[in-house]
Protein backbone atom coordinates (compact mmCIF):
# COMPACT_ATOMS: atom_id res chain seq x y z
CA UNK A 1 0.00 0.00 0.00
CA UNK A 2 1.39 3.35 -1.02
CA UNK A 3 2.25 5.73 1.79
CA UNK A 4 1.56 9.45 1.78
CA UNK A 5 3.74 11.34 4.24
CA UNK A 6 2.33 14.30 6.15
CA UNK A 7 4.84 16.66 7.70
CA UNK A 8 3.75 16.48 11.36
CA UNK A 9 5.67 19.26 13.06
CA UNK A 10 2.79 21.57 13.89
CA UNK A 11 -0.59 22.50 12.46
CA UNK A 12 -3.42 20.63 10.79
CA UNK A 13 -1.54 17.41 10.11
CA UNK A 14 -4.12 15.21 11.80
CA UNK A 15 -6.78 16.53 9.44
CA UNK A 16 -4.62 15.61 6.45
CA UNK A 17 -3.64 12.20 7.76
CA UNK A 18 -7.18 11.25 8.58
CA UNK A 19 -8.42 12.84 5.39
CA UNK A 20 -11.25 14.15 7.54
CA UNK A 21 -12.09 17.77 8.26
CA UNK A 22 -11.89 17.47 12.01
CA UNK A 23 -11.28 14.18 13.64
CA UNK A 24 -9.59 12.70 16.61
CA UNK A 25 -6.70 10.31 16.32
CA UNK A 26 -9.06 7.50 17.26
CA UNK A 27 -10.95 5.31 14.88
CA UNK A 28 -11.79 7.86 12.21
CA UNK A 29 -8.20 7.90 11.18
CA UNK A 30 -7.14 6.48 7.85
CA UNK A 31 -10.74 5.93 6.82
CA UNK A 32 -10.63 8.26 3.86
CA UNK A 33 -7.16 7.48 2.63
CA UNK A 34 -7.34 3.73 3.04
CA UNK A 35 -10.86 2.99 1.93
CA UNK A 36 -11.33 5.58 -0.75
CA UNK A 37 -7.94 6.07 -2.26
CA UNK A 38 -6.08 2.91 -1.35
CA UNK A 39 -3.23 4.69 0.37
CA UNK A 40 -2.25 5.39 3.93
CA UNK A 41 -1.19 8.67 5.54
CA UNK A 42 1.78 8.63 7.92
CA UNK A 43 3.37 11.28 10.12
CA UNK A 44 6.79 12.64 9.16
CA UNK A 45 8.74 14.16 12.04
CA UNK A 46 12.31 13.13 11.20
CA UNK A 47 14.44 13.24 8.02
CA UNK A 48 14.87 9.46 7.78
CA UNK A 49 11.09 8.92 7.73
CA UNK A 50 10.96 10.65 4.33
CA UNK A 51 12.68 7.64 2.76
CA UNK A 52 9.59 5.50 3.27
CA UNK A 53 7.06 7.68 1.49
CA UNK A 54 6.36 8.32 -2.17
CA UNK A 55 4.70 11.69 -1.73
CA UNK A 56 4.42 14.39 0.92
CA UNK A 57 1.84 16.85 2.22
CA UNK A 58 3.00 19.94 4.12
CA UNK A 59 -0.06 20.99 6.13
CA UNK A 60 -1.38 24.31 7.32
CA UNK A 61 -0.13 25.79 10.56
CA UNK A 62 2.21 28.57 11.59
CA UNK A 63 4.96 28.58 8.99
CA UNK A 64 7.48 30.23 11.34
CA UNK A 65 6.88 27.52 13.95
CA UNK A 66 7.15 24.75 11.39
CA UNK A 67 10.35 26.28 9.98
CA UNK A 68 11.87 26.49 13.47
CA UNK A 69 11.03 22.87 14.22
CA UNK A 70 12.33 21.72 10.84
CA UNK A 71 15.54 23.60 11.55
CA UNK A 72 15.95 22.11 15.07
CA UNK A 73 15.78 18.61 13.63
CA UNK A 74 17.66 19.30 10.42
CA UNK A 75 14.77 18.51 8.08
CA UNK A 76 15.44 21.13 5.43
CA UNK A 77 18.16 19.27 3.46
CA UNK A 78 16.00 16.14 3.33
CA UNK A 79 12.93 18.13 2.26
CA UNK A 80 14.85 19.93 -0.50
CA UNK A 81 16.21 16.61 -1.70
CA UNK A 82 12.65 15.20 -1.73
CA UNK A 83 11.43 18.09 -3.87
CA UNK A 84 14.45 17.87 -6.17
CA UNK A 85 13.86 14.17 -6.81
CA UNK A 86 10.56 15.17 -8.38
CA UNK A 87 8.38 13.39 -5.86
CA UNK A 88 4.91 14.91 -5.49
CA UNK A 89 4.61 17.49 -2.72
CA UNK A 90 1.51 19.45 -1.77
CA UNK A 91 1.59 22.46 0.53
CA UNK A 92 -1.50 24.05 2.03
CA UNK A 93 -1.23 27.56 3.49
CA UNK A 94 1.96 27.35 5.57
CA UNK A 95 3.03 24.52 3.26
CA UNK A 96 2.67 26.87 0.29
CA UNK A 97 5.07 29.28 1.97
CA UNK A 98 7.48 26.40 2.57
CA UNK A 99 7.48 25.47 -1.12
CA UNK A 100 7.80 29.00 -2.50
CA UNK A 101 11.13 30.20 -3.84
CA UNK A 102 10.56 33.73 -2.56
CA UNK A 103 8.46 35.12 0.29
CA UNK A 104 7.66 38.54 1.72
CA UNK A 105 5.99 39.65 4.92
CA UNK A 106 8.05 37.36 7.08
CA UNK A 107 9.11 37.80 10.68
CA UNK A 108 12.19 39.85 11.50
CA UNK A 109 15.17 37.90 10.21
CA UNK A 110 13.07 35.92 7.76
CA UNK A 111 12.58 32.19 7.80
CA UNK A 112 14.09 29.26 5.99
CA UNK A 113 12.15 27.90 3.00
CA UNK A 114 12.27 24.61 1.15
CA UNK A 115 11.71 26.23 -2.22
CA UNK A 116 11.16 24.63 -5.60
CA UNK A 117 8.00 26.45 -6.61
CA UNK A 118 8.86 29.41 -8.84
CA UNK A 119 6.69 32.08 -7.27
CA UNK A 120 6.60 35.02 -4.89
CA UNK A 121 4.31 34.50 -1.90
CA UNK A 122 3.12 37.08 0.61
CA UNK A 123 3.13 35.39 4.01
CA UNK A 124 0.08 36.97 5.60
CA UNK A 125 -1.50 38.70 2.63
CA UNK A 126 -5.09 38.76 3.85
CA UNK A 127 -4.26 40.07 7.34
CA UNK A 128 -5.23 38.91 10.81
CA UNK A 129 -7.98 36.58 11.97
CA UNK A 130 -10.68 39.23 11.53
CA UNK A 131 -9.89 39.16 7.81
CA UNK A 132 -10.06 35.36 7.63
CA UNK A 133 -12.92 34.23 5.44
CA UNK A 134 -14.58 31.49 3.49
CA UNK A 135 -15.55 31.70 -0.17
CA UNK A 136 -16.61 29.70 -3.18
CA UNK A 137 -13.60 29.52 -5.51
CA UNK A 138 -13.89 28.79 -9.18
CA UNK A 139 -11.74 25.71 -9.90
CA UNK A 140 -12.15 24.70 -13.58
CA UNK A 141 -9.02 22.53 -13.71
CA UNK A 142 -9.99 20.60 -10.57
CA UNK A 143 -13.56 20.14 -11.75
CA UNK A 144 -12.43 18.85 -15.16
CA UNK A 145 -10.14 16.24 -13.57
CA UNK A 146 -12.19 15.24 -10.57
CA UNK A 147 -15.75 16.07 -11.55
CA UNK A 148 -18.15 17.67 -9.15
CA UNK A 149 -19.16 21.31 -9.03
CA UNK A 150 -17.16 24.08 -10.70
CA UNK A 151 -16.57 25.73 -7.36
CA UNK A 152 -14.68 24.70 -4.25
CA UNK A 153 -15.31 25.92 -0.71
CA UNK A 154 -12.04 27.65 0.15
CA UNK A 155 -11.31 28.36 3.82
CA UNK A 156 -8.71 31.12 4.17
CA UNK A 157 -7.19 31.40 7.67
CA UNK A 158 -4.72 34.26 8.00
CA UNK A 159 -3.84 33.07 4.56
CA UNK A 160 -0.91 33.79 2.25
CA UNK A 161 -1.36 34.67 -1.42
CA UNK A 162 0.83 34.28 -4.49
CA UNK A 163 1.73 37.62 -6.04
CA UNK A 164 3.66 36.45 -9.09
CA UNK A 165 4.53 33.14 -10.72
CA UNK A 166 7.19 31.92 -13.10
CA UNK A 167 6.44 30.59 -16.62
CA UNK A 168 6.49 26.95 -15.53
CA UNK A 169 3.69 27.45 -13.05
CA UNK A 170 0.10 26.58 -13.88
CA UNK A 171 -2.49 28.70 -12.05
CA UNK A 172 -5.38 26.55 -10.77
CA UNK A 173 -7.40 29.18 -8.91
CA UNK A 174 -7.33 32.88 -8.15
CA UNK A 175 -9.30 35.27 -6.00
CA UNK A 176 -10.24 38.92 -6.61
CA UNK A 177 -9.17 41.53 -4.07
CA UNK A 178 -9.85 45.26 -4.13
CA UNK A 179 -6.93 47.22 -5.54
CA UNK A 180 -6.58 49.35 -2.43
CA UNK A 181 -6.10 46.19 -0.37
CA UNK A 182 -3.31 45.20 -2.67
CA UNK A 183 -1.64 48.54 -2.21
CA UNK A 184 -2.00 48.34 1.58
CA UNK A 185 -0.28 45.01 1.74
CA UNK A 186 2.38 45.71 -0.84
CA UNK A 187 3.47 49.30 -0.79
CA UNK A 188 6.58 48.52 -2.79
CA UNK A 189 5.23 45.88 -5.16
CA UNK A 190 3.60 46.71 -8.46
CA UNK A 191 0.82 44.44 -9.63
CA UNK A 192 1.91 42.20 -12.47
CA UNK A 193 -1.52 41.62 -13.90
CA UNK A 194 -3.34 44.31 -15.79
CA UNK A 195 -5.44 46.49 -13.56
CA UNK A 196 -9.06 45.59 -14.20
CA UNK A 197 -10.87 48.51 -12.67
CA UNK A 198 -10.94 48.47 -8.90
CA UNK A 199 -10.16 44.78 -8.53
CA UNK A 200 -7.05 42.69 -8.86
CA UNK A 201 -6.61 39.00 -8.60
CA UNK A 202 -4.24 37.12 -6.38
CA UNK A 203 -3.35 33.52 -7.10
CA UNK A 204 -4.43 30.99 -4.49
CA UNK A 205 -3.74 27.58 -6.08
CA UNK A 206 -0.91 26.53 -8.40
CA UNK A 207 0.82 23.52 -9.82
CA UNK A 208 4.34 23.23 -11.14
CA UNK A 209 5.23 19.73 -12.26
CA UNK A 210 4.86 17.59 -9.20
CA UNK A 211 4.43 20.48 -6.78
CA UNK A 212 0.91 21.48 -5.79
CA UNK A 213 0.16 24.43 -3.53
CA UNK A 214 -3.02 25.96 -2.15
CA UNK A 215 -3.35 29.07 0.01
CA UNK A 216 -6.60 27.76 1.50
CA UNK A 217 -7.31 24.60 3.50
CA UNK A 218 -8.98 21.69 1.68
CA UNK A 219 -8.27 19.59 4.79
CA UNK A 220 -10.83 21.64 6.70
CA UNK A 221 -13.70 20.81 4.37
CA UNK A 222 -15.44 17.56 3.51
CA UNK A 223 -14.80 18.00 -0.23
CA UNK A 224 -12.01 15.54 -0.98
CA UNK A 225 -11.30 16.47 -4.59
CA UNK A 226 -7.99 18.22 -3.92
CA UNK A 227 -6.78 15.19 -2.01
CA UNK A 228 -7.62 12.83 -4.83
CA UNK A 229 -6.19 15.29 -7.39
CA UNK A 230 -2.92 15.26 -5.49
CA UNK A 231 -2.98 11.51 -5.22
CA UNK A 232 -3.40 11.17 -8.97
CA UNK A 233 -0.28 13.29 -9.38
CA UNK A 234 1.42 10.79 -7.11
CA UNK A 235 0.25 7.79 -9.10
CA UNK A 236 1.15 9.35 -12.45
CA UNK A 237 4.68 9.58 -11.11
CA UNK A 238 4.76 6.00 -9.90
CA UNK A 239 3.45 4.63 -13.15
CA UNK A 240 0.46 2.38 -13.55
CA UNK A 241 1.35 0.05 -10.68
CA UNK A 242 -0.93 1.65 -8.19
CA UNK A 243 -4.22 0.31 -6.98
CA UNK A 244 -5.87 3.65 -6.55
CA UNK A 245 -9.60 3.36 -7.04
CA UNK A 246 -11.56 5.74 -9.19
CA UNK A 247 -12.92 8.67 -7.33
CA UNK A 248 -14.78 11.74 -8.36
CA UNK A 249 -18.38 12.24 -9.28
CA UNK A 250 -19.62 9.01 -7.73
CA UNK A 251 -17.70 9.59 -4.54
CA UNK A 252 -20.69 11.05 -2.78
CA UNK A 253 -22.87 8.06 -3.50
CA UNK A 254 -20.62 5.49 -1.94
CA UNK A 255 -20.14 6.93 1.48
CA UNK A 256 -22.31 8.33 4.21
CA UNK A 257 -22.20 12.08 4.48
CA UNK A 258 -19.21 12.95 6.56
CA UNK A 259 -19.39 15.32 9.44
CA UNK A 260 -18.03 18.59 8.14
CA UNK A 261 -16.36 21.21 10.29
CA UNK A 262 -17.89 21.37 13.73
CA UNK A 263 -20.82 23.61 13.05
CA UNK A 264 -23.35 24.86 15.49
CA UNK A 265 -24.30 28.18 16.81
CA UNK B 1 -24.43 36.59 14.20
CA UNK B 2 -27.30 37.17 16.58
CA UNK B 3 -30.66 35.60 15.93
CA UNK B 4 -29.56 32.17 14.78
CA UNK B 5 -29.07 29.05 16.81
CA UNK B 6 -31.39 26.52 15.28
CA UNK B 7 -29.82 23.11 15.29
CA UNK B 8 -31.01 20.28 13.10
CA UNK B 9 -30.27 16.62 13.62
CA UNK B 10 -30.07 14.87 10.27
CA UNK B 11 -30.83 11.27 9.48
CA UNK B 12 -27.30 10.02 9.85
CA UNK B 13 -26.87 11.88 13.10
CA UNK B 14 -24.56 14.55 11.75
CA UNK B 15 -25.38 17.76 13.45
CA UNK B 16 -25.25 21.00 11.62
CA UNK B 17 -27.03 24.25 11.79
CA UNK B 18 -29.68 25.57 9.50
CA UNK B 19 -28.54 29.17 9.42
CA UNK B 20 -26.27 30.81 6.90
CA UNK B 21 -23.68 31.74 9.49
CA UNK B 22 -21.98 28.39 9.30
CA UNK B 23 -18.88 29.75 7.65
CA UNK B 24 -18.25 32.27 10.39
CA UNK B 25 -17.88 29.56 12.99
CA UNK B 26 -15.88 27.34 10.66
CA UNK B 27 -13.36 30.15 10.13
CA UNK B 28 -13.12 30.70 13.90
CA UNK B 29 -12.43 27.02 14.54
CA UNK B 30 -10.11 26.97 11.53
CA UNK B 31 -7.50 29.18 13.15
CA UNK B 32 -7.52 27.00 16.25
CA UNK B 33 -6.96 23.99 14.00
CA UNK B 34 -3.91 25.72 12.54
CA UNK B 35 -2.55 26.06 16.09
CA UNK B 36 -2.78 22.32 16.78
CA UNK B 37 0.43 20.69 17.88
CA UNK B 38 1.79 24.06 18.94
CA UNK B 39 2.66 26.06 22.03
CA UNK B 40 1.03 29.38 22.94
CA UNK B 41 3.17 31.49 25.29
CA UNK B 42 2.25 34.31 27.67
CA UNK B 43 4.30 37.45 27.00
CA UNK B 44 4.25 40.87 28.67
CA UNK B 45 6.13 42.97 26.10
CA UNK B 46 7.32 43.04 22.50
CA UNK B 47 10.77 41.76 23.41
CA UNK B 48 9.34 38.63 25.05
CA UNK B 49 7.03 38.17 22.07
CA UNK B 50 10.07 38.11 19.77
CA UNK B 51 11.77 35.54 22.02
CA UNK B 52 8.62 33.40 21.90
CA UNK B 53 8.42 33.67 18.11
CA UNK B 54 12.07 32.71 17.75
CA UNK B 55 11.55 29.76 20.09
CA UNK B 56 8.83 28.49 17.77
CA UNK B 57 5.63 29.44 19.60
CA UNK B 58 2.61 29.16 17.29
CA UNK B 59 0.93 32.16 18.96
CA UNK B 60 1.48 34.54 21.87
CA UNK B 61 -0.87 35.69 24.62
CA UNK B 62 -0.36 39.40 25.33
CA UNK B 63 -0.66 40.26 29.04
CA UNK B 64 0.35 43.00 31.46
CA UNK B 65 1.26 40.51 34.17
CA UNK B 66 1.78 36.77 33.90
CA UNK B 67 -0.45 34.68 36.21
CA UNK B 68 2.38 34.10 38.71
CA UNK B 69 2.65 37.86 39.23
CA UNK B 70 -1.12 38.27 39.43
CA UNK B 71 -1.06 35.75 42.28
CA UNK B 72 1.87 37.44 44.02
CA UNK B 73 0.63 41.00 43.67
CA UNK B 74 -3.10 40.49 44.13
CA UNK B 75 -5.54 43.28 43.33
CA UNK B 76 -7.90 43.38 40.37
CA UNK B 77 -6.50 41.91 37.16
CA UNK B 78 -7.97 43.46 34.01
CA UNK B 79 -7.54 43.46 30.24
CA UNK B 80 -4.08 44.68 29.14
CA UNK B 81 -3.45 48.17 27.82
CA UNK B 82 -4.40 48.08 24.11
CA UNK B 83 -1.20 50.01 23.35
CA UNK B 84 0.85 47.12 24.71
CA UNK B 85 -1.12 44.63 22.62
CA UNK B 86 -0.62 46.77 19.50
CA UNK B 87 3.14 46.87 20.12
CA UNK B 88 3.23 43.11 20.46
CA UNK B 89 1.17 42.71 17.28
CA UNK B 90 3.69 44.89 15.42
CA UNK B 91 6.64 42.90 16.70
CA UNK B 92 5.60 39.44 15.52
CA UNK B 93 3.96 37.72 12.55
CA UNK B 94 2.38 34.88 14.52
CA UNK B 95 -1.20 35.21 15.89
CA UNK B 96 -1.63 37.38 18.98
CA UNK B 97 -4.21 36.53 21.64
CA UNK B 98 -5.32 38.66 24.59
CA UNK B 99 -7.33 38.08 27.74
CA UNK B 100 -10.67 39.64 28.69
CA UNK B 101 -12.41 39.27 32.04
CA UNK B 102 -15.21 36.70 32.24
CA UNK B 103 -18.49 38.39 31.31
CA UNK B 104 -16.81 41.68 30.36
CA UNK B 105 -18.04 41.96 26.79
CA UNK B 106 -16.82 45.54 26.38
CA UNK B 107 -13.23 44.48 26.97
CA UNK B 108 -13.82 41.88 24.27
CA UNK B 109 -15.22 44.57 21.93
CA UNK B 110 -12.08 46.64 22.48
CA UNK B 111 -9.87 43.66 21.74
CA UNK B 112 -11.85 42.99 18.58
CA UNK B 113 -11.46 46.62 17.54
CA UNK B 114 -7.67 46.51 17.79
CA UNK B 115 -7.66 43.32 15.76
CA UNK B 116 -6.22 40.62 18.01
CA UNK B 117 -6.52 37.13 16.54
CA UNK B 118 -8.14 35.38 19.51
CA UNK B 119 -9.68 36.46 22.82
CA UNK B 120 -9.19 34.39 25.97
CA UNK B 121 -12.16 34.85 28.29
CA UNK B 122 -10.09 33.98 31.30
CA UNK B 123 -10.66 33.10 34.93
CA UNK B 124 -7.09 34.27 35.60
CA UNK B 125 -8.34 37.84 35.42
CA UNK B 126 -10.78 39.05 38.05
CA UNK B 127 -14.39 38.22 37.22
CA UNK B 128 -16.62 40.97 35.82
CA UNK B 129 -19.83 38.91 35.94
CA UNK B 130 -20.36 36.10 38.42
CA UNK B 131 -23.23 34.48 36.56
CA UNK B 132 -22.85 35.10 32.85
CA UNK B 133 -20.10 34.58 30.35
CA UNK B 134 -19.77 36.73 27.24
CA UNK B 135 -22.20 35.84 24.47
CA UNK B 136 -19.46 34.98 22.04
CA UNK B 137 -21.83 34.60 19.08
CA UNK B 138 -22.03 38.39 18.94
CA UNK B 139 -18.39 38.66 17.90
CA UNK B 140 -16.54 38.10 14.67
CA UNK B 141 -13.42 37.37 16.62
CA UNK B 142 -12.97 33.83 18.00
CA UNK B 143 -12.81 33.03 21.72
CA UNK B 144 -10.99 30.46 23.81
CA UNK B 145 -12.44 29.54 27.22
CA UNK B 146 -11.34 27.40 30.15
CA UNK B 147 -13.05 24.28 31.47
CA UNK B 148 -12.68 21.76 34.28
CA UNK B 149 -14.98 19.09 32.91
CA UNK B 150 -16.98 18.09 29.85
CA UNK B 151 -20.14 19.91 30.90
CA UNK B 152 -18.31 23.17 31.37
CA UNK B 153 -16.54 22.77 28.02
CA UNK B 154 -19.79 22.21 26.13
CA UNK B 155 -21.52 25.12 27.89
CA UNK B 156 -18.72 27.39 26.72
CA UNK B 157 -18.96 26.03 23.16
CA UNK B 158 -22.70 26.68 23.17
CA UNK B 159 -21.93 30.27 24.19
CA UNK B 160 -19.77 30.49 21.07
CA UNK B 161 -16.26 29.51 22.17
CA UNK B 162 -14.29 28.21 19.15
CA UNK B 163 -11.49 26.71 21.22
CA UNK B 164 -11.34 25.16 24.70
CA UNK B 165 -8.47 24.91 27.15
CA UNK B 166 -8.27 23.23 30.51
CA UNK B 167 -8.27 25.65 33.42
CA UNK B 168 -5.51 24.04 35.43
CA UNK B 169 -4.15 26.39 38.07
CA UNK B 170 -2.42 29.23 36.27
CA UNK B 171 0.70 30.73 37.82
CA UNK B 172 1.41 27.81 40.15
CA UNK B 173 3.90 25.83 38.11
CA UNK B 174 1.94 22.83 39.38
CA UNK B 175 0.43 20.60 36.74
CA UNK B 176 -1.87 18.57 39.00
CA UNK B 177 -5.03 20.57 38.31
CA UNK B 178 -4.49 20.56 34.55
CA UNK B 179 -4.11 16.76 34.70
CA UNK B 180 -7.28 16.50 36.75
CA UNK B 181 -9.23 18.56 34.21
CA UNK B 182 -7.85 16.71 31.19
CA UNK B 183 -8.61 13.35 32.80
CA UNK B 184 -12.10 14.50 33.64
CA UNK B 185 -12.94 15.67 30.10
CA UNK B 186 -11.30 12.75 28.30
CA UNK B 187 -12.74 10.23 30.76
CA UNK B 188 -16.25 11.57 30.29
CA UNK B 189 -15.83 11.43 26.50
CA UNK B 190 -14.76 7.78 26.75
CA UNK B 191 -17.82 7.02 28.88
CA UNK B 192 -20.01 8.89 26.41
CA UNK B 193 -18.68 6.99 23.42
CA UNK B 194 -19.75 3.67 24.89
CA UNK B 195 -23.12 4.94 25.99
CA UNK B 196 -26.42 3.87 24.49
CA UNK B 197 -28.01 6.72 22.52
CA UNK B 198 -31.07 6.50 24.77
CA UNK B 199 -28.97 7.35 27.81
CA UNK B 200 -27.46 10.50 26.35
CA UNK B 201 -30.44 12.67 27.31
CA UNK B 202 -29.97 11.96 30.99
CA UNK B 203 -26.20 12.24 30.69
CA UNK B 204 -26.59 15.69 29.11
CA UNK B 205 -28.84 16.70 32.00
CA UNK B 206 -26.35 15.37 34.53
CA UNK B 207 -23.41 17.33 33.16
CA UNK B 208 -25.65 20.35 32.47
CA UNK B 209 -24.65 20.59 28.80
CA UNK B 210 -26.74 21.07 25.63
CA UNK B 211 -27.94 17.75 24.23
CA UNK B 212 -26.94 18.45 20.62
CA UNK B 213 -23.34 19.17 21.56
CA UNK B 214 -23.18 16.10 23.79
CA UNK B 215 -24.37 14.01 20.85
CA UNK B 216 -21.86 15.61 18.50
CA UNK B 217 -19.08 14.91 20.99
CA UNK B 218 -20.19 11.29 21.16
CA UNK B 219 -20.04 10.95 17.38
CA UNK B 220 -16.69 12.67 16.97
CA UNK B 221 -15.11 10.95 19.95
CA UNK B 222 -13.62 14.26 21.00
CA UNK B 223 -14.63 17.82 21.79
CA UNK B 224 -16.07 19.43 18.66
CA UNK B 225 -13.48 22.23 18.87
CA UNK B 226 -9.72 22.30 19.39
CA UNK B 227 -8.74 21.45 22.97
CA UNK B 228 -5.52 22.80 24.51
CA UNK B 229 -3.98 22.23 27.93
CA UNK B 230 -3.26 25.20 30.19
CA UNK B 231 -2.46 26.04 33.76
CA UNK B 232 0.70 24.91 35.50
CA UNK B 233 2.76 23.63 32.57
CA UNK B 234 6.39 24.44 33.46
CA UNK B 235 8.65 21.81 31.84
CA UNK B 236 8.94 19.97 28.50
CA UNK B 237 7.83 16.84 30.34
CA UNK B 238 4.65 18.58 31.57
CA UNK B 239 3.88 19.64 28.01
CA UNK B 240 4.46 16.16 26.58
CA UNK B 241 2.31 14.68 29.36
CA UNK B 242 -0.57 16.88 28.26
CA UNK B 243 -0.12 15.83 24.64
CA UNK B 244 -0.01 12.14 25.53
CA UNK B 245 -3.21 12.58 27.51
CA UNK B 246 -4.82 13.66 24.24
CA UNK B 247 -4.59 17.45 24.10
CA UNK B 248 -4.20 19.28 20.77
CA UNK B 249 -1.58 21.71 22.07
CA UNK B 250 -0.36 23.59 25.13
CA UNK B 251 -0.58 27.05 26.63
CA UNK B 252 2.45 27.97 28.73
CA UNK B 253 1.83 30.93 30.99
CA UNK B 254 4.40 31.81 33.59
CA UNK B 255 6.43 28.68 32.87
CA UNK B 256 8.71 30.19 30.21
CA UNK B 257 9.42 33.74 31.25
CA UNK B 258 9.48 33.04 35.00
CA UNK B 259 12.25 30.46 34.52
CA UNK B 260 16.01 30.87 34.56
CA UNK B 261 16.56 30.61 30.78
CA UNK B 262 13.40 31.52 28.79
CA UNK B 263 15.03 31.14 25.36
CA UNK B 264 16.17 27.60 25.97
CA UNK B 265 13.10 26.51 27.92
CA UNK B 266 10.68 27.96 25.37
CA UNK B 267 12.41 26.13 22.57
CA UNK B 268 12.51 22.88 24.57
CA UNK B 269 8.78 23.00 25.29
CA UNK B 270 8.01 23.64 21.59
CA UNK B 271 10.07 20.59 20.63
CA UNK B 272 8.51 18.51 23.39
CA UNK B 273 5.02 19.20 22.02
CA UNK B 274 5.99 18.11 18.49
CA UNK B 275 7.90 15.01 19.61
CA UNK B 276 5.68 14.22 22.58
CA UNK B 277 5.81 10.49 21.88
CA UNK B 278 9.57 10.18 21.58
CA UNK B 279 11.24 9.81 25.00
CA UNK B 280 14.74 10.10 23.47
CA UNK B 281 14.06 13.54 22.07
CA UNK B 282 12.24 14.53 25.28
CA UNK B 283 15.32 13.52 27.27
CA UNK B 284 17.56 15.53 24.94
CA UNK B 285 15.55 18.71 25.12
CA UNK B 286 15.06 18.47 28.89
CA UNK B 287 18.81 18.62 29.57
CA UNK B 288 20.37 21.70 31.14
CA UNK B 289 17.41 24.05 31.00
CA UNK B 290 18.40 25.92 34.15
CA UNK B 291 16.01 26.76 36.90
CA UNK B 292 12.28 26.06 36.42
CA UNK B 293 9.71 28.50 37.76
CA UNK B 294 8.99 28.29 41.46
CA UNK B 295 6.07 25.97 42.11
CA UNK B 296 3.21 26.44 44.56
CA UNK B 297 1.74 23.64 46.65
CA UNK B 298 -1.99 23.63 46.09
CA UNK B 299 -2.69 22.10 49.51
CA UNK B 300 -1.71 25.43 50.99
CA UNK B 301 -4.96 27.16 51.97
CA UNK B 302 -3.52 30.57 51.07
CA UNK B 303 -3.30 29.69 47.38
CA UNK B 304 -6.45 30.96 45.66
CA UNK B 305 -8.13 28.58 43.22
CA UNK B 306 -8.67 30.54 40.01
CA UNK B 307 -10.37 27.56 38.40
CA UNK B 308 -13.29 27.69 40.83
CA UNK B 309 -14.16 31.27 40.00
CA UNK B 310 -16.62 30.37 37.24
CA UNK B 311 -18.85 27.46 36.31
Amino acid sequence: MALVGVLALQGSYNEHIAGMPFSSLSDHIYVFWVLLLGVKGVEIKKPEQLENVASLIIPGGESTTMAKLAEYHNLFPALREFVKMGKPVWGTCAGLIFLADRATGQKIGGQELVGGLDCMVHRNFFGSQLQSFETELSVPELASKEGGPEVFRGVFIRAPAILEVGPQVEVLADYPVPANKWKDSNPGVEGHEENSGSEKKVIVAVRQGNLLATAFHPELTADTRWHSYFLKMATETEGASSSVVAVGADLDLNQPTKIDLPVFL
Amino acid sequence: MAGSGVVAVYGNGAITESSSNKSAFAVKVGLAQMLRGGVIMDVVNAEQARIAEEAGACAVMALERVPADIRAQGGVARMSDPQLIKEIKQAVTIPVMAKARIGHFVEAQILEAIGVDYVDESEVLTLADEDNHINKHNFQIPFVCGCRNLGEALRRIREGAAMIRTKGEAGTGNVIEAVRHVRSVMGDIRVLRNMDDDEVFTFAKKIAAPYDLVMQTKQLGRLPVVHFAAGGVATPADAALMMQLGMDGVFVGSGVFKSGDPVKRGRAIVQAVTHYNDPNILADVSCGLGEAMVGLNLNDAKVERFANRSE
